[in-house]
């Protein structure tokens, strides 16, 4: 493939009308996927996932999505008909979600949810999406596929049931896998072995990720570019590796206010928000930035 | 223990108000319960039903005693009587002798027919059945895709309707518009039979098996008692249909709407199913099973319900029974009636609940 | 500043002066909310209606309830009696007029009995604990799995028919879901801090059930009730309908149903009237608990 990026979304906004007037969740946002990994951090609410889910278009009525350029592989995708959305749904964009106890359905067996979403996308006999789905349990690391293929969601694990989600959405080979917090609901022991199932089969595939997190850590480690978003807006784009470079405020205040091991404090900063900061332009790496704010 | 309550809890009577939102916590709550705590909590239902209908049959002030022996009878034939019904004993002997009849069926005998009590209800308790089961299924049939559809296109046109059906079916007298059915479809348009379970020509026509006319002619291949019987019941069926619809789909609706709103039905979106398979395939799995209880409870309240339909539409079944027993002052007759439909909630609630058990994955 | 304020302005304002001010703003935001509701705002406008017409009924009604006049018995609606008269010449307008004392007495009482006896008996067990709350909800356990109405019409042939009875067995039968929610609620509030420091302060059980709990239950209780009223007309309607409420001659609306039963076919007006006046009084409490329980319950009325 050529260097196009595989989505390029400029301008994008979610908005929701409220009783106090309308929200807007995401406020023009820019940013372009390769076949990359692009982490996505922000503060709780800051619209990560309202910018994951309307690439999916997933956002409902009376929820609304404007941009001035959503596209997927050249191909426009910003407010399909629900028939054609649907083609692209599931085959060329998937999405794994937060929390394995809640999106996986609790009383349909672990096979069943994972040869629904295969057998909808490639016309094949039930023994053949059988045996896809027990491939992919074992590509995701479960020892006893045929045993996990018949239990029910509330039998596994939450790290199991995290990996059946991903097996599960990997399953139809999409091209973009949007990860919103795939680690958030786990046990901090199994955080780690999940990324790096999802990290490997992602980086076989040539797919694009976009990785949705809180955690800067995590994001810096395992992404190759990060966006930084407040209040519905990216505020920075930075290669992982020069997050110590970061110029904007809020970004330096979200760094600075990690512990570290190498560099101990008394007491952790705390983020000081500008109003500012909500309508600034985004920063480009390198830029120099005259922002107020950040830390006190 | 202190908290749990049979699925009753949930239920409303046509004609007697919407129903009670507890019937969620009631459904919550019974997943955490084992079948033996459910066993054990129904049987002390069936004891308090039965101290309750003890209680209601001392308070009487129609001395008992009075009406077997009638008014002209001696001091000493009265004494006899006193203490052949064992009243003369202290309270807790009389209720345990009580339970002891219950159990084996002894209601006593019924002053206004002369028959035993439970003979009475074993002929007039399969036409209030038919009525009920016929009921049931119209209300599933229709309240179950409008309360799936209302949920699914919320705020839709059929949202609209449903909520007025429900509206209306909360706030009409069920004997009232019982009435009016009977002055439009029967009185004026002619479309179906009069009062009654059976054109008078068909009277003692098919042979009874099981005491549902519908199934009996079908049983007889007698379709013209079929056709006369069915043209008699539609009208009072789809009278409680209307008010089981009404509860049922309004059930449905809310259960649905939190379903729709749970990550797991994100989840088959993202898959790219269909909305058709979203919400049958997915959401609707999921509600089935406290549908079940939901029906169940339904079934129950058509069973009391069917009091007032059955006085107006001069349908021979338990309610006409205990209310005709009443207002004679025929007191075995109703506290036998009583029980009879007590047992049946208690009943429907085991049977809900260990269907519930069987069906959902998450009980095992 | 405070006298260019408008009233208005001060019952919205976001910083209360007093806690008088406070509570009339939360009751003026309240009303606001319940009053872009206008389904809800019909329903209010009826039952008005209504209280006013059970209040001036002797100056309302055209003719007396009681009075009968045979020759002219059965007659359709005309201008003389707007609804038409009953089977003993009475006219149906000023009965039903006259009537809506009795549905609103009996309405009014039970629902004033069953959620006192549900508030006591639901705070007494979820403040209380042990085996008093074990004890307590396993009655209120059985009087729920009970056939309602059944279980009412036991009470009224029990006891013999009259509206007293009829009221008594209706509260009876209608208490057992006030005390679940009582319980509920208390449960919730018991372990708050404020309760501890009632407590602290030397507040006594009794003092605290009072003057603590049942304020906080009753909010939640009343929606209850104005969703409850209707199903509770129903219920007396259909007791008078059986002649198990009020005795004739008096005007009650479900026994007047059940004196037009018998001509319904020829002379459907005796019937059709006052069944039509319960329904639009209990889809009246219909509309009102469900704008009710949009304002003071908002969590119960987003679903
Ligand atoms: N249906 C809706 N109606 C109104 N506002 C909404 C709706 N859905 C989301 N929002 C708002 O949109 C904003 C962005 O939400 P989003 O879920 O994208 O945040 P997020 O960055 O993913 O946060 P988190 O890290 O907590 O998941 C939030 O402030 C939320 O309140
Ligand atoms: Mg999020």
């Amino acid at each position: 493939m050529t260097d196009a990026p595989l989505l390029s979304v400029r301008n994008l906004r979610v908005t929701f009308p409220t009783r106090q007037g309308l929200f807007q969740a995401v406020r023009g946002i820019n940013f372009d996927l390769g076949r990359e990994r692009l982490g996505v951090v922000g503060e709780s609410g800051s619209g990560k996932s309202m910018t994951g889910r309307s690439v999916l278009g997933l956002i409902r009525p009376p929820g609304r999505v404007e941009a001035d350029r959503m596209e997927f592989q050249g191909q426009s995708i910003l407010n399909l008909p629900e028939r054609r959305m649907r083609k692209i749904r599931g085959q060329r964009i998937s999405m794994v979600m937060q929390d394995p106890k809640f999106s996986l359905n609790p009383v349909m067996t672990v096979g069943r949810q994972i040869t629904e979403a295969y057998r909808l996308h490639r016309r094949v006999s039930r023994a053949d999406a059988h045996a896809k789905a027990l491939e992919m349990l074992r590509a995701v690391q479960i020892r006893d596929p045929e045993r996990v293929m018949d239990s029910y969601p509330h039998e596994v694990s939450g790290g199991m049931g995290q990996r059946i989600m991903i097996a599960m959405m990997l399953a139809p080979d999409p091209e973009i896998l949007i990860a919103d917090e795939p680690t958030s609901a786990l046990d901090v022991s199994v955080r780690n072995e999940v990324l790096s199932i999802m990290d490997n089969l992602v980086r076989d595939r040539g797919m694009g990720l976009i990785f949705i997190s809180h955690d800067l850590n995590m994001v810096a480690q395992f992404c190759d570019r990060v966006l930084i978003m407040y209040a519905g807006r990216i505020v920075e784009t930075l290669p992982a590796r020069e997050l110590h470079k970061a110029r904007h405020p809020y970004t330096q205040g979200l760094l600075a206010s990690l512990p570290r091991l190498d560099a101990p404090q008394d007491r952790l900063p705390v983020l000081t928000r500008q109003d500012s900061w909500r309508d600034g332009d985004p920063i480009a790496p390198h830029a120099d930035t005259d922002l107020p704010g950040g830390l006190r | 223990m202190a908290s749990d309550t049979t699925a009753a809890a949930g239920g409303t009577s046509p004609g007697n108000g919407r129903p009670d939102p507890s019937a969620r916590t009631a459904l919550r709550r019974r997943r955490a319960r084992g079948i033996a705590g459910t066993a054990l909590s129904l049987a002390l239902t069936l004891l308090g039903l039965l101290l309750v209908t003890f209680i209601i049959g001392r308070v009487m002030p129609i001395d008992p005693v009075l009406k077997v022996v009638g008014d002209r009878a001696t001091q000493a034939q009265y004494d006899a009587a006193y203490q052949a019904m064992g009243l003369d004993k202290p309270l807790a002997i009389q209720f345990l002798n009580y339970i002891g009849d219950v159990v084996t069926g002894d209601f006593g005998r019924s002053i206004s027919t002369g028959q035993l009590v439970w003979d009475d209800i074993r002929r007039v308790f399969p036409a209030t059945f038919e009525l009920a089961t016929l009921g049931t299924l119209i209300g599933v049939l229709a309240g179950v895709p409008l309360g799936v559809i209302a949920a699914a296109r919320r705020g839709g046109i059929v949202d609209q309707v449903a909520r007025v059906v429900a509206l209306v079916g909360y706030s009409m007298p069920i004997f009232w518009l019982g009435l009016m059915g009977l002055l439009i479809f029967y009185g004026i348009l002619g479309w179906v039979g009069g009062p009654g379970r059976q054109g008078i020509i068909y009277d003692g026509m098919v042979p009874s098996v099981t005491g549902m006319i519908l199934v009996d002619s079908a049983l007889a291949r007698d379709w013209a008692a079929f056709r006369d019987a069915f043209s008699h019941i539609i009208l009072p069926a789809s009278l409680l249909g209307y008010y089981s619809l009404a509860y049922i789909s309004r059930m449905t609706r809310s259960f649905m709407l939190e379903q729709l709103s749970a990550e797991y039905v994100t989840t088959a979106r993202v898959k790219g199913l269909s909305e058709r398979a979203v919400i049958w395939g997915h959401a609707f799995r999921n509600i089935s099973i406290p549908l079940v209880t939901v029906i169940a409870l339904s079934f129950g309240s058509l069973l009391e319900g069917s009091v007032l339909t059955e006085i107006i539409f001069s349908w021979p079944g338990l309610g006409q029974y205990i209310t005709r027993s009443l207002l004679s002052g025929d007191m075995n007759a109703v506290l036998g009636g009583t029980v009879v439909v007590g047992v049946c909630f208690v009943v429907l609630n085991l049977f809900s609940d260990i269907l519930y058990r069987v069906l959902d994955p998450r009980a095992k | 500043m405070t006298n260019t304020m408008t009233r208005r302005e001060w019952l919205l304002s976001d910083a209360p002066q007093t806690r008088r001010q406070a509570r009339l703003g939360a009751f003026y935001q309240g009303w606001l909310t319940f009053r872009a509701n206008k389904l809800a705002m019909l329903g209010l406008i009826i039952l008005i209606l209504l209280l006013g017409m059970a209040a001036f009924a002797p100056l309302l009604a055209p003719k007396s309830p009681f009075a009968q006049d045979l020759a002219s018995r059965l007659q359709p609606p005309s201008a003389e009696h707007w609804l038409g008269t009953d089977a003993l010449g009475r006219d149906i307008l000023s009965r039903l007029i006259h009537g809506s004392r009795i549905t609103l007495f009996i309405v009014g009482t039970v629902a004033l009995i069953a959620p006192v006896i549900g508030l006591f008996i639901g705070t007494v067990a979820g403040f209380a604990g042990g085996w008093v709350d074990q004890v307590l909800m396993r009655i209120t356990d059985i009087f729920l799995a009970f056939p309602k109405l059944i279980l009412a019409l036991a009470f009224v042939a029990a006891l013999g028919p009259s509206i007293g009875n009829a009221v008594l067995a209706l509260a009876l039968t209608a208490w057992p879901p006030y005390a679940r929610l009582a319980r509920a609620e208390t449960l919730t509030i018991r372990n708050a801090d404020f309760i501890a420091a009632a407590r602290l302060q030397g507040a006594g059980r009794a003092r605290l059930l009072f003057r603590h709990i049942w304020p906080l239950c009753v909010s939640s209780l009343i929606v209850r009730v104005a969703l409850d009223m209707a199903g509770i007309i129903l219920s007396a309607a259909g007791l008078g309908f059986l002649g198990l409420g009020a005795q004739p001659p008096m005007p009650e609306w479900g026994a007047m149903i059940s004196d037009g039963r018998t001509y319904i076919l020829d002379f459907w007006w005796v019937a059709a009237m006052p069944g039509l006046a319960i329904f639009t009084v209990s889809m009246a409490f219909n509309l009102l608990g469900d704008g009710l329980r949009d304002v003071l319950d908002p969590k119960g009325g987003a679903k």
